[in-house]
């Protein structure tokens, strides 16, 4: 009988230090962020999908070895490129993201010797189309230098 | 547990939970057949999101694979990635500089944290408390935010590579897990206050769905479903990987084999894993975070390897069988949660329905884990 009412008293005093801690979490203050209307920045090491990097003369570092192609393990990148007569180099012509498939491992930027891509620090990409997942890289270079 | 009524065959119905189901956690199906509110006969149907993980595993590369553990399980995946890394590295030979292996430690531990915190709010909320979570997610939160910092990734991290790490951590890191272990420590005492102390909580839980030895050894269960039910088996302390041995930690155990026991062991662990940050913080050695000779081209000589670790969900198996080519012969991965999760089955008949979704949330499920 004791050991009844007891209960009865030490539950009722538990669900109040609980909703006293409920309590006391309702003046902290808010640490959430109302996302359209104001967005976080990403951190330095963010890895988003890739971009290309130019050098000194808006030209892609990218000189078409085709090493990110062959890291990548779900095939997302197809790139070609061509020699311009009297050039020694290659110079890019297509590089085709299609990031429908990548699962953002950061393989292709590991495998590059020549710093030619980097990841960018853009996450606000939901659309309802699936073609505008496949990013043309060297259009999206030349609308930044635009 | 007070047993069930009478039952009688013919008033049994068939109760369908899930797919999706908010007490699932994921796509899991439960085919039960009930006599009024008590299971007769319980049958967890699985393999809706299967993506052949294993079969992936034979066709990629050893590094193009990395990537694919870490989505296995997505509330504790550096627990996996270490897995396969370490499986790697002894099939290949590779040498790993002992920071790298502290700072491993230190993130698959801070991992663990995130994931007991995710499995306490979501288990409180599947027993009708949802304050908890929030308390709980704002705690992942500041982990999650810490490990962005560093590996560039939320949630699916590929930041261990064979022989070390994607990049190493920053001071930013470390005085930020620093002034994370104290306020850690006390939001666990908001908890216990909250939660464990709760009556309502208590009375739902204490003597609910016992396990027993035989029955965890039966279906091989591991993490807190079987140190819950008084079997002492951590695979960090019983076969010691990586740096763990040079830590002092205990391994909770609690004989009491119910549900609650099994609640208080992972809030246990969570303390258990701070001790760890806080050894491995200490001790971080200086170095490189990558071996100086690191074959190019990853090709392990002919053979059978097996590598074991303790995960956030348990002891994580993964088998690897090289015929000396760059891609494995075959990866098996023994996932903890798919043997934790067969042992319902047996172990809710008789039980109560609401019980039964009790029960299933101290299994601490992570489907696609189950289904890889």
């Amino acid at each position: 009988m004791v050991a009844y009412f007891s209960e009865i008293y030490n539950g009722l005093i538990s669900l109040f230090i609980g909703m006293g801690i409920t309590f006391k979490e309702f003046f902290k203050p808010t640490v959430t962020v109302s996302y359209p209307y104001e967005t976080l920045t990403m951190c330095e090491r963010y890895r988003g999908h890739i971009e290309l990097i130019e050098n000194e003369d808006g030209n892609p570092n990218c000189i078409v070895c085709g090493l990110c192609q062959r890291a990548c393990p779900s095939g997302c990148i197809s790139l070609a490129g061509e020699k311009p007569e009297g050039e020694k180099k290659k110079v890019l012509t297509k590089y085709i993201l299609d990031f429908t498939r990548c699962s953002l491992c950061g393989s292709c930027v590991e495998s590059c010797n020549f710093n030619a891509i980097e990841y960018s620090k853009e996450y606000n990409l939901a659309s309802t189309r699936k073609e505008d997942f496949i990013f043309d890289l060297l259009a999206r270079l030349e609308d930044r230098n635009k | 547990m007070s047993s069930p009524i009478q039952l009688q065959p013919d008033e049994t119905f068939i109760l369908n939970v899930g797919p999706q189901h908010p007490a699932t956690h994921g796509v899991l199906r439960v085919k039960m057949e009930m006599n009024g509110e008590y299971i007769v006969d319980a049958e967890t149907v699985i393999g809706y999101i299967h993506r052949m993980h294993e079969k992936m595993g034979e066709v990629k590369t050893y590094p193009q694979y990395l990537m694919n553990l870490s989505r296995m399980d997505y509330l504790g995946a550096m627990g996996y990635s270490h897995g396969h890394v370490l499986v790697v590295e002894k099939a290949a030979g590779i040498e790993v500089p002992e920071r790298a292996e502290y700072i491993r430690a230190i993130m698959v531990e801070l991992n663990r944290v995130a994931s007991h915190l995710f499995w306490f709010g979501a288990f409180v909320m599947d027993l009708g408390g949802f304050s908890p979570l929030m308390y709980a997610l704002q705690d992942r939160e500041y982990i999650l935010d810490m490990m962005e910092a560093v590996t560039g990734s939320r949630l699916t991290y590929c930041y261990f590579r064979f022989g070390g790490l994607y990049n190493d951590i920053d001071d930013d890191f470390i005085s930020a897990a620093r002034r994370f272990i104290p306020r850690m420590r006390k939001s666990l005492k908001k908890y216990h206050k909250l939660v464990t102390g709760n009556i309502i909580f208590h009375k739902r839980l204490e003597g609910i769905a016992p396990l027993t030895k035989e029955m965890c050894r039966k279906y091989g269960a591991s993490s807190a479903v079987a140190r819950g039910s008084g079997i002492n088996f951590d695979v960090r302390k019983n076969e010691p990987y990586s740096v763990y041995p040079e830590f002092d930690f205990d391994v909770p155990v609690y004989h009491e084999c119910d549900s609650l026991a099994r609640y208080n062991v992972r809030m246990e662990e969570m303390e258990q894993s701070l001790r760890i940050i806080e050894q491995g913080l200490d001790k971080l050695p200086d170095g490189p975070i990558m071996p100086k000779k690191k074959p190019k081209l990853i090709k392990p000589p002919a053979g059978d390897y097996y590598q074991a670790v303790e995960t956030a969900r348990g002891s994580f198996g993964i088998r690897l069988v090289s015929d000396g080519t760059k891609t494995p012969y075959r990866l098996k991965l023994r996932s903890p949660t798919y043997s934790n999760m067969h042992l319902f089955d047996e172990a809710c008949r008789g039980m109560m329905i609401m019980d039964a979704l009790a029960f299933m949330g101290s299994l601490d499920l992570v489907i696609p884990e189950i289904d890889r």
